[in-house]
């Protein structure tokens, strides 16, 4: 046992060295997995990126609120069979909060309409465009969640009576009042005045790829008599108990085939959307991402894999009479596997380290220059390229590694 | 030393009747055809004979590099014929101290690692290892270049360094393949004496070459021909007491 210690100590030594002395040719030959490590690096952290992403980006919709919209969220081969859909209306929250408030034992807790559309907003000589502007009653907070960072939500007067107050999310006041509180300030959306009750507090991106706090939040009533035209609704459905998502949705398409008085013969003329739906859409990227990550990283392995059998096989019929001296001295076949075998694994793992030095960088460049996408560097990721470079160092290795063992040492000292 | 005090010593290699066949290629290469050996602890023994007379096939079965075809070959009472590769490989390590004529050292060690690779192989420890390996190469005259490469010595450096490999895990057995087959004569002297200087500690040195100078150091000189013993001295000063047929033993040792 000490002596396998022993040998395995000398080995690494002679790798070390033999790398050392020939750095070129190690750089060259380790390439091939310097790319692999690099490819599935990349991957995984684009994967585990995205997947935090959404995570974080699906915590705002919230597990337990049903979305009643025009279209569902999750791409359909049969369009045409959606294309005449009705729009959903606002109105709509009326007639189902009154039937949840007379079903005994209601899955749902209650329905709040919100309306959408995207406007400039104004301050003075700022101006921020593309703002998400939303209508929706005081009881959007029972289904959204978020806080506020200063100032407070409209209270249900200024909800009822379409007051012109609105609240506004933090890129938004950071475009608009730097250096200010907003509370009480006004804006000008669409030429007309909003006073600012509150300000949300920062809210992120969603995946990354579009700011959530870019939003503007009013009374429905208000926004209905300024932008009414080309703005689209949804109704927001709480659910009282998420792990009865299910039933929720059977109660909820009832409910809603009563208000819009469908017949039965006839088919649901809305969708009933949740998180789970917008998460499914997600699957066939990260698959995709790790398909061709896979390929990348098998094809670019397996060419450094027969490089690095390659170059061992080389190094073998170069060192030849050193191996016939080594078993002269009382080398045993093990020894000289093991030593083989250390010398490619040892030069998979230069590759290895290489190649994660490599993404680190590249990932750390991509935080910098888009620092909204979200790039995770992790320890398992790490973890996983050492065991694979190990892995394709022992495949790589073992072939020419064992021929050297089992040399005559006879025939290996008379080697020329 | 008379015949008498050296058949006290105890027979360390007894070598018997043993043949190796070569194939190369369709042809069956004899290389010994049945050769009778025994040296005894304390000898000073030269192989000698033309190339192709089987020394060389001679000196790798002695040092356990190689099996015989057939005959017996027992070294320290323990059958070697019937071992396996690693069983060689312990015997070569603990018992055989080679010197090669190319000295074969590890290009990028040092003196000392080269000296200290018998001792990583037998499974000594480091600190053990340098000491060792340290005292080793002071006894043979190196003690100012334990940090050198080989590429930094001189030829009879490199040999030295080379010896005191073979002597690091103390053998029974120096074998050296024409030593100073790749020096100059001043440095082959001097490493002639080196040897001489181990055989008056107590190795066995056997000396394979195919110089009559270099054989003149050993005290014993044994002849072969064309796969067998042409002549064995006995150690009784290069007169060839038993000509021709290798099998049969020295009279004085029996």
């Amino acid at each position: 046992m000490k002596r396998l210690l022993y040998e395995l100590s000398e080995s690494w030594k002679i790798a070390v060295a033999q790398m050392r002395s020939n750095k070129t040719r190690s750089t060259l030959t380790a390439l091939g997995v310097i790319i692999g490590i690099v490819a599935v690096t990349l991957m995984g952290t684009a994967i585990a990126g995205i997947q935090v992403g959404f995570d974080k980006s699906m915590a705002i919709f919230g597990d337990d609120v049903l979305y009643v919209s025009q279209w569902p969220w999750k791409p359909v081969n049969d369009w045409w069979n959606y294309r005449d859909r009705k729009k959903i209306k606002t109105e709509y929250a009326d007639p189902i909060n009154r039937i949840i408030a007379a079903t005994p034992n209601s899955n749902l807790v209650i329905a709040v309409p919100t309306s959408s559309l995207l406007r400039s907003v104004k301050h003075g000589q700022s101006e921020v465009s593309n703002v998400l502007i939303r209508g929706t009653v005081s009881d959007y907070l029972i289904t959204s969640t978020f806080d506020f960072k200063e100032g407070r939500f409209f209270n249900d007067v200024e909800s009822r009576g379409g007051a012109n107050v609105c609240v506004i999310g933090y890129d938004v006041a950071d475009a608009l009042f730097p250096s200010e509180s907003p509370i009480d300030k006004s804006v000008l959306i669409n030429g007309q005045p909003f006073r600012i009750v509150g300000l949300i507090s920062r809210q992120g991106t969603f995946l990354g790829l579009f700011s959530l706090d870019s939003i503007v939040v009013m009374p429905l009533p208000a926004f209905q008599k300024y932008f009414s035209a080309k703005s689209d609704s949804d109704i927001l459905v709480k659910v009282k108990d998420k792990t009865k998502l299910a039933e929720a949705r059977d109660e909820l398409t009832g409910i809603m085939r009563r208000v819009r008085g469908l017949p039965p013969e006839k088919r649901d003329d809305f969708s009933i959307n949740e998180q789970q739906a917008l998460k499914s859409t997600l699957d066939p990227i990260k698959n995709s991402i790790a398909i061709a990550g896979l390929f990348v990283t098998g094809l670019s392995l397996f060419v450094g894999a027969i490089g690095i059998m390659n170059i061992t096989f080389v190094s073998v019929k170069e060192r030849t009479r050193e191996i016939g001296t080594r078993k002269a001295l009382g080398a045993r076949r093990r020894t000289i596997l093991l030593q083989f075998l250390i010398e490619s694994t040892s030069l998979c793992l230069l590759g290895g380290l290489i190649g994660l030095g490599i993404a680190y960088l590249m990932c750390t460049g991509i935080g910098k220059a888009f620092p909204s996408f979200p790039v995770r560097f992790s320890l398992g990721l790490v973890l996983v390229s050492m065991a694979v470079s190990i892995l394709t160092g022992l495949f790589s290795g073992f072939a020419p590694a064992w021929s050297a063992s089992r040399l005559d040492p006879v025939a290996a000292l008379r080697y020329e | 030393m008379t015949s008498d005090t050296r058949s006290a010593e105890p027979i360390i290699i007894d070598i018997e009747n043993i043949t190796k066949d070569y194939v190369m290629g369709e042809e069956v290469v004899r290389a010994l055809r049945g050769v009778s050996l025994q040296i005894r602890s304390n000898e000073y023994l030269a192989i000698m004979g033309p190339s192709g007379s089987g020394k060389s096939t001679l000196m790798n079965m002695l040092g356990c590099l190689d099996t015989p075809s057939s005959g017996r070959y027992e070294f320290n009472g323990r059958d070697v014929s019937s071992m396996t590769d690693d069983e060689l490989a312990c015997i070569r390590n603990r018992e055989i101290g080679f010197v090669f004529q190319t000295f074969n050292l590890l290009p990028r060690a040092d003196s000392l690692r080269n000296v200290e690779l018998p001792l990583v192989y037998a499974g000594i420890n480091p600190e053990t290892r340098r000491e060792r390996a340290e005292q080793v190469l002071r006894e043979v005259g190196l003690a100012d270049r334990l940090h050198h490469k080989p590429n930094e010595l001189s030829g009879g450096q490199r040999q030295r360094v080379a010896i005191a490999r073979a002597l690091v895990n103390d053998p029974s057995i120096i074998l050296a393949d024409e030593p100073t087959g790749n020096l100059d004569s001043k440095t082959g002297d001097e490493i002639m004496t080196l040897f001489e200087s181990l055989y008056q500690r107590g190795h066995i040195i056997i000396l394979v070459t195919h110089e009559a100078d270099i054989a003149h150091h050993a005290r014993r000189t044994v002849r072969l021909r064309d796969g067998l013993i042409e002549s064995d001295d006995g150690g009784f000063g290069g007169v060839d007491i038993l000509p021709v047929e290798g099998q049969l033993e020295p009279a004085g040792f029996r």
